[in-house]
């Protein structure tokens, strides 16, 4: 017969766009707990009206992504007991996007700076032309498979101080798509991921600060991918004589 | 308030403080640089002073600020070399680990040796 465990003091933000607060609940321990469960047992069993986002609960889809305890997780891949501070748990909405209700943002301005980094696909041959094959092994084709397993969570968003203090930059998971498009043989849009990629909000506003890089939970390197782009731009720069 | 509605994220990580270390060494070393000219500036326009301010700089509280600022000048040389490095070298992690493991085992060597000098 397990301990029985002491419950978790959990504070979770309440509120939409225009204010709110922190508002706390007492949660059963449970075992293997993820703080999804958390979540999910609030919404269940103390107050309906709370609201946040989640769909798979096995880290494939990249919705339930909250700060926890101040870090930028999955919370349907977080043990509770991995993040707990005493008996505390703290639950807020992803940082760096606008709040729509509690714990859900609006993703939107992330997304849309998916597109405005050339990250929507554009293939190079049509369906009637013969596929090219590609060479798993080969570097450029290793780099961008570096990149593939993106979930667009956007924790690596919320967790880039770079994002915070400038609301243009377009931010890791954007410019590391970017960077897989680029080094992708089946891709036909490389002069505009340059465009897109060494303008006003672009690769160049990095600071390698690496948060992204820590904080991915698909452990994926978008600093070094945001540091390719900084290297290709730069060449690309001096190629064209400075212009 | 953002700032109140929000949790600032955890960044104790070793990136974000490399980050931190060299811009604070930066704005540290901003701020001596000129001090220094000016002191600097007393060779020409009043040596005497200039006697007085290198005797003061004797003390050893004084010495000590001396050790501070050797060590700034190096966290921030190495920082920029970390970097270009970091940026302009598409390395490997290992690779990475080998070069930084490589620095430090020549900064110790050389080290030791410059102690032994003096
Ligand atoms: S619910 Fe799909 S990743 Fe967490």
């Amino acid at each position: 017969m397990p301990e029985p465990l002491d419950d978790l003091d959990v504070s979770v933000w309440r509120g939409t766009a225009s204010g709110g607060a922190y508002q706390s609940f007492v949660v059963p321990t449970m075992e293997s707990q993820t703080i999804l469960d958390v979540v999910s047992w609030i919404q269940q069993y103390a107050d309906p009206t709370l609201t946040y986002r989640f769909a798979c609960r096995v880290g494939m889809c990249g919705s339930c992504a909250m700060m926890v305890n101040g870090r930028p997780r999955w919370t349907c891949r977080t043990h509770v007991r991995k993040v707990l501070q005493g008996r505390k748990v703290q639950i807020g909405p992803l940082r760096n996007l606008p709040v729509i209700k509690d714990l859900a943002t609006d993703m939107d301005p992330f997304f849309d700076k998916w597109v405005a980094a050339g990250g929507a696909h554009r293939p190079s041959a049509t369906r009637h032309e013969p596929i090219p094959p590609v060479d798993p092994a080969q570097p450029a084709r290793v780099t961008a498979s570096a990149g593939i397993e993106c979930i667009n969570c956007a924790i690596c968003y919320a967790g880039c101080d770079t994002v915070t203090g400038n609301s243009d930059y377009l931010g890791p998971a954007a410019l590391q798509r970017a960077w897989t498009l680029l080094n992708d043989a089946k891709h036909d849009g490389r002069a505009a991921i340059f465009d897109a990629v060494s303008g006003h909000g672009g690769c160049h506003n990095c600071h390698s600060m690496g948060s992204c890089t820590a904080f991915c939970p698909n452990d994926l390197d978008p600093m070094s991918a945001i540091a390719g782009l900084k290297r290709e731009t730069a060449k690309r720069f001096w190629r064209r004589g400075g212009s | 308030m953002a700032g109140e509605r929000r949790v600032r994220p955890g960044r104790a990580h070793p990136l974000w403080l490399a980050f931190v270390l060299h811009r604070v060494s930066g704005l540290a070393l901003a701020l001596f640089l000129p001090l220094h000219f000016w002191v600097l500036s007393y060779a020409l326009t009043a040596p005497d002073q200039l006697d007085e301010f290198l005797l003061f700089a004797e003390q050893p509280l004084v010495k000590f600020a001396e050790f501070g600022l050797v060590f700034l000048l190096a966290v921030h040389a190495f920082g920029g070399l970390r970097l270009m490095a970091l940026e302009w070298l598409p390395w490997s992690a290992p690779q990475k680990t080998l070069a930084a493991g490589a620095v430090g085992a020549a900064l110790f060597l050389s080290g030791t040796f410059f102690l032994q000098v003096i």
